[in-house]
């Protein structure tokens, strides 16, 4: 079993990690500051006149840094060390080295013109790497910074878990509190208790400094006061029954569905266009999510489908439709998108689907270009417009309310009731005849053929349903713009959908859900602004990231599967028991064999 | 084991019949088109060629040579991008989507490189020189970055089913290209005016040729030329070779796969660094999106040429640029599609699509191992 | 009686080489028919001939006298022939039963409207596909069915992934049940307990069982007849007597006796 040393000598320091570790950051931070994050986003404030987004942006770094130079991989039969002054070292060292990559930038800015080429070489940056106060004190400070944040990420594992616990805790709150400022904000006024926001938020936006620290020590009492409850409350939860586990879960997401139905009403305009935004590309999601997440065909041309949607609702309901322009009602459309994406899903899949698995992706790719290219072009303009689209598209009239892109809101209802269409369609489909069969050939496709399974056409099916799904998605932003561009459907479309799928973990729909709703809603879609608008100009770097790194570390997503981790669960338990000498896997059942 | 299944005796199904139908369409579309060009060539009003587009005016001999020529150099330049995606898919089995940003990296180091030699003077006073400087300093760029992207992006990921480097590679290309924007700035980076002696044209067999054609083709066939030599002719090009085989025995045989497959993915960099600055000598705007469309029609053009096969490369680049440059004019004007600059691109996708539609595991189809999985 | 398989002058090359060459094999119904040969012999080749991953040369191969070259694998299956894989192929994040669900995908009928709409037939068939996927994890006592039903196969330890292999064969309802290498790996205890089942396999299931197998003991122990291939060519055949004495079946096993080398 493991061993608990006591902790090691000061000096008994690991120094190519640190040197690693150190300058990787280092050299991210200069990046950073070169892509301008440091200059561009300072407008934004986290905590206002202390503390801005782009403060923020280079000093998260070095934290990290130093709780990850600290860490080590507990393996059994491996003496671990107790953690003490020594890892504060270490942290403090790394975080060093890594502030000493803008103090090096410090002397690089002054004593060198890069500006050309480099946009971001200024001495704007100079200023603000500095503090205003000259080259030497920049130098300096950033050392000293970068101790301070490195001392702060390894203290996080040397001071007890609870206390690591609560300073995290008050970190994040801090943070969300201040990013989801307009929410927030927002929703009180809803429910007119904005004094509570008057008081916590500073008048030109961001937490003033009073308000953050009450607000950290707020946290830090009820993370403290609270320890362990967590816990108890899940252990609470898996010992229940499996009659009382499902009332239990059918009452949460009763009241889920519920908040989800009345919180608009009490949400302002920029909030529903928000949560309209995020509806959309939920529903999106999901539909790829069939493709990708279940049958495991990676289509990276799924934005045509989206567009398939869009374009025929403005062709059938626009009367600025150029080719023939019949003004149906939006039901009607609906059923014709349907049959519609559903034919161009099979022309475009049928010849895809025999390939390998790579080369879908690039020429499903190439079919969304091309599609894209074929709206944009002089030759189909008399059809769709070309470059000028479709415009004039009317709202969708349901009778006893009108759905137009000027009331967000209802927009929102409409999105919601689809994309509650999109879940019964993948929560059914998934424990069907037809999602098993998905699932086989993601998992082996050679080997579902030789089960059993026709797999072209299986795959087909995805195909079709995630181009259907896609496709209403189309039809309800075409409705909510009110005109229609070939330059809304680009290929990025395809790919910020596949790193929420990804992020939210393939074939989970939960997962998926909430995926959309954080990333679409923080970061924002390919056009739409997320909450935090400064981002824009960098979403699409951080979109970029978080693929290579969920690819690389956590390539099952990031929200667990809720069936999938309880299992794990079990199977820890019994490894453990296993290691111990206690059960062997086959002899129990040996045993409970001749029990029984 | 392979696992080629031969579609002699099955029994059709309507996906199979679907895609008969499809082929056929295709090949008569294309056939019409050709022959209505034809057509036109010989007399202007001819019925058939009438038949379609009123207002066919045919080309002249000069325009159709100089479709050609922008073809053939267009097209060396995706050869020299294919060879890296060949190389790569040839020895890992992935297809590394970011290699047309190692491209573009190329291309904008040229245009770092090149403004400011052409501010120190020297760029107008010896244009040779400056040209082999930038040409070096962009294969220094693009190799590191083709090999920090092996190092930190896939080697952890070379065992895994071969979607997930792939997911990996779109992430890494869209983060390149937008660490670009954000470095360098929006907006397209124009290469300084190139000597009058260079652009001005040239006659070859016939051909007028502007003189950085004839400049580009001559580059990319001394590249591939030195290229082949390294594969064939030496020992890391046999080690190359052994790796694409069987890395485990490869392996075994004493030779160092990391290192053989980090030199793959440097001698891909090198020369979508040499295409780089080719480019930038060809159309002297560069931006950060330069490596997406480019980067796309190299993987065409490999699979045309046949996956690993690095001739077949060059020689699908260079058919995919004529097709590119010759198919708007020869197939889709006479079909009357109006407008046919425009679909270019979609020309070369469709191509991509084409060959697919025929030979569903590229041209030449490669092995696939048992446990291989899709 | 007439054949179940029978195959005639199969024929197999890859590039130049021939993995089998002119096989001529029959099996009976209800026989346990063993295929043995050293490495490279071309057997799993000859199994892939059968279900069709692999086409043949030249060649043909018949179920119940109709032949079945050129056909899918999934058509194959269809017909009735069941296989395992000698590199264990599970669908590793699907849940055990789901594992032996997916398999009777050829069986079944539902199509994805009866999914959406909740029929009273696609909720029958749902029971039935859950009932019989029991029944057959159930063959391996309780190894595979209570808590286990509903965790990944990956969880599964080596020889409870074979045992499942076996049981997804089952769950297509085949006729003829293709083994390759059921007890590799198992310990003597294991596989000594497999080979029972795979003796229950015909008496309770009523499946004909051609297999693939280097554990001699398990070969004598089973079949009905031994059939020895070596670079892709058939030279010997019959009871595990016979062929255990042959000379040349010992030269293929480079000189040793049959015997020792179970």
């Amino acid at each position: 079993m493991t061993d608990i040393a006591s902790p090691r000598s000061l000096l008994n320091q690991d120094w190519r990690r640190i040197a690693k570790i150190g300058s990787v950051t280092g050299l991210s931070l200069i990046f950073f500051a070169l892509i301008g994050m440091l200059v561009q986003l300072d407008t934004r404030h986290i905590i206002r006149q202390y503390l801005s987004l782009g403060y923020l942006t280079v000093i998260w770094l070095p934290v990290m840094a130093g709780l990850v130079v600290v860490k080590e991989a507990e393996l059994e039969g491996v003496t671990v060390h107790r953690k003490g002054p020594r890892e504060l070292l270490t942290g403090a060292l790394t975080g060093v080295l890594a502030g000493a990559g803008l103090s090096v930038l410090v002397v690089l800015v002054d004593n060198f013109d890069l500006r050309e080429p480099l946009v971001n070489w200024s001495p704007q940056l100079l200023d603000q790497l500095t503090f205003g106060n000259g080259v030497g004190f920049g130098i300096v400070i950033w050392l000293v910074i970068g101790a301070g944040l490195g001392l702060l990420g390894s203290s996080l594992t040397v001071v007890p878990p609870l206390a690591s616990r609560a300073v995290k805790a008050a970190l994040l709150t801090l943070i969300l509190v201040s990013i989801l400022e307009t929410a927030i904000t927002d929703l009180f006024q809803g429910f007119s208790l904005s004094f509570i926001t008057d008081a916590v938020y500073a008048k030109r936006g961001a937490l003033t400094l009073t308000s953050s620290i009450i607000l950290a020590a707020v946290v830090i009492a009820i993370s403290v006061g609270l320890s362990g409850r967590g816990s108890q409350l899940r252990d609470s939860y898996d010992s229940l029954a499996a009659p009382q586990r499902r009332t239990t879960n059918i009452s949460l997401s009763t009241a889920g569905i519920v908040a989800l139905l009345v919180l608009p009403l009490f949400l302002g305009k920029i909030m529903n266009e928000l949560l309209a935004n995020v509806g959309l590309f939920v529903l999106l999601a999901l539909g790829l999510n069939i493709v990708v997440g279940l049958a495991g065909i990676l289509d990276l041309g799924y934005v045509a489908f989206f567009a398939v949607g869009g374009y025929t609702t403005a062709v059938l309901t626009s009367p600025n439709s150029p080719w023939i322009a019949p003004q149906l009602h939006f039901g009607i459309v609906i059923l014709i998108v349907i049959v519609v994406a559903g034919i161009i899903g099979l022309a475009v899949g049928a010849p895809v689907i025999r390939m390998r698995g790579d080369y879908l992706a690039i020429v499903t790719l190439g079919f969304g270009e091309i599609i894209r290219l074929l709206f944009l072009s002089d030759w189909l303009s008399p059809y769709f417009g070309g470059a000028q689209g479709i415009t004039n598209i009317p709202p969708v009239d349901l009778g006893f309310a009108e759905v137009k892109g000027s009331d967000p809101r209802s927009v929102f209802y409409l999105v919601i009731f689809f994309c509650a269409i999109a879940i019964y369609v993948s929560w059914r489909l998934q424990g069907s005849r037809l999602g098993r069969a998905w699932m086989a050939i993601r998992e082996d496709e050679k080997v579902a053929e030789a089960m059993g399974i026709n797999t072209v056409t299986a795959k087909l099916a995805a195909f079709v349903v995630g181009a259907i799904l896609a496709s209403f998605s189309g039809a309800i932003f075409a409705a909510k713009v009110g005109s229609i561009f070939p330059s809304s459907f680009l290929i990025l479309v395809s790919i910020i959908i596949l790193v929420v799928v990804i992020v939210g973990g393939m074939g989970n729909i939960t997962g998926v859900i909430v995926g959309a709703i954080v990333l679409i809603g923080v970061l924002g879609g390919p056009k739409q602004p997320g909450l935090l608008q400064e981002l824009g100009l960098y979403k699409l770097l951080i979109y970029g990231a978080i693929l290579v790194f969920m690819m690389l570390k956590r390539p099952e997503g990031l929200v667990p599967n809720v069936r999938r981790s309880h299992e794990l669960h079990q199977e820890e338990f019994l490894q453990d028991a296993w290691l111990r000498g206690e059960v062997d896997h086959d002899a129990e059942a040996d045993e409970e064999e001749n029990a029984s | 084991m392979t696992a080629v299944r031969v579609s002699a005796a099955r029994r059709v199904s309507w996906v199979d019949r679907f895609l008969t139908v499809l082929r056929v369409t295709l090949i008569a579309l294309i056939a019409a088109g050709l022959v209505a060009f034809v057509a036109q060539q010989i007399s202007v009003d001819n019925a058939f060629a009438r038949w379609r587009n009123p207002d066919a005016t045919g080309l002249t001999a000069p325009q159709l040579k100089g479709l050609i020529v922008t073809g053939v150099a267009q097209g060396s330049m995706y050869g020299l991008i294919a060879l890296g995606y060949s190389m790569v898919y040839g020895v890992l089995g992935f297809i590394n989507f970011a290699h047309g940003e190692v491209f573009m990296l190329g291309a904008m180091s040229g245009f770092v490189a090149s403004t400011k030699l052409s501010n120190a003077g020297y760029w107008e006073s010896n244009f040779i020189g400056s040209f082999v400087i930038i040409v070096i300093i962009a294969i220094l760029v693009s190799t590191t970055a083709a090999v920090l992207m092996e190092r930190v992006a896939y080697r952890p990921l070379r065992d895994s089913p071969r979607l997930i480097p792939l997911i990996t590679s779109i992430g890494v290309s869209f983060f390149i290209q937008n660490a670009v924007l954000g470095l360098l700035g929006p907006g397209s980076h124009s290469y300084p005016q190139l000597p009058v002696w260079l652009s001005k044209n040239r006659s070859i067999l016939t051909f007028d040729v502007p003189g950085t054609k004839i400049m580009v083709m001559l580059v990319a066939a001394v590249s591939m030329a030195v290229l082949w030599w390294v594969v064939e002719r030496t020992k890391t090009g046999k080690a190359m070779r052994a790796v694409a085989e069987d890395k485990e025995i490869a392996a075994l045989m004493g030779i160092n796969v990391d290192r053989t497959i980090v030199l793959t993915f440097a001698i891909g960099g090198a020369m979508a660094g040499i295409a780089g600055i080719l480019w930038g000598i060809s159309f002297r705007g560069v931006t950060h999106l330069t490596g997406f469309l480019p980067g796309i029609k190299a993987f065409t053009a490999a699979v045309v040429g046949g996956v690993g096969n690095l001739g077949g490369a060059m020689a699908g680049g260079v058919s995919l640029g004529a097709a590119e440059s010759l198919g708007p004019q020869l197939v889709l004007e006479p079909l009357g599609v109006s407008g046919v600059s425009q679909l270019r691109d979609a020309v070369a996708f469709t191509a991509l699509v084409v060959v697919l539609l025929f030979k569903p595991s590229g041209l030449f189809g490669e092995r696939l191992s048992e446990d291989e999985r899709a | 009686m007439s054949p179940v398989l029978s195959i005639h002058d199969l024929t197999i090359t890859f590039g130049g080489l021939d993995a089998l060459s002119e096989l001529n094999f029959e099996v009976n119904e209800g026989e346990i028919v063993s295929v043995i040969g050293p490495n490279g012999a071309g057997k799993t080749t000859f199994f892939n001939a059968i279900t069709n991953l692999v086409t043949p040369t030249s060649g043909d191969i018949r179920l119940d006298g109709e032949s079945i070259v050129g056909l899918e694998p999934y058509q194959v299956t269809e017909l009735g022939i069941g296989r395992t894989f000698q590199n264990v192929r599970l669908f590793p994040n699907m849940t055990i039963l789901e594992n032996v669900m997916v398999a009777q995908h050829c069986r079944t009928h539902q199509h994805a409207l009866g999914a959406l709409l909740q029929t009273k037939a696609f909720r029958q068939e749902e029971k039935e596909i859950r009932e019989r996927g029991i029944e057959v994890l159930s063959f391996f006592g309780s190894r595979l069915t209570g808590y286990r039903l509903d965790q990944p196969a990956f969880m599964l330890s080596y020889a409870n992934r074979r045992r499942l292999e076996i049981a997804r064969a089952m769950a297509t309802q085949p006729r003829l049940v293709l083994l390759d290498e059921p007890v590799a790996g198992m310990n003597p205890k294991e596989s000594s307990e497999l080979t029972t089942l795979i003796g229950r396999l015909r008496s309770e299931w009523g499946f004909t069982i051609v297999m693939i197998e280097h554990d001699m003991g398990v070969v004598r122990d089973v079949s009905d007849r031994v059939v020895v291939l070596d670079h892709g060519v058939t030279i010997a055949q019959g009871s595990y007597d016979e062929v255990s004495n042959d000379p040349q079946v010992i030269e293929a096993y480079l000189g040793r006796p049959a015997e020792e080398a179970s």
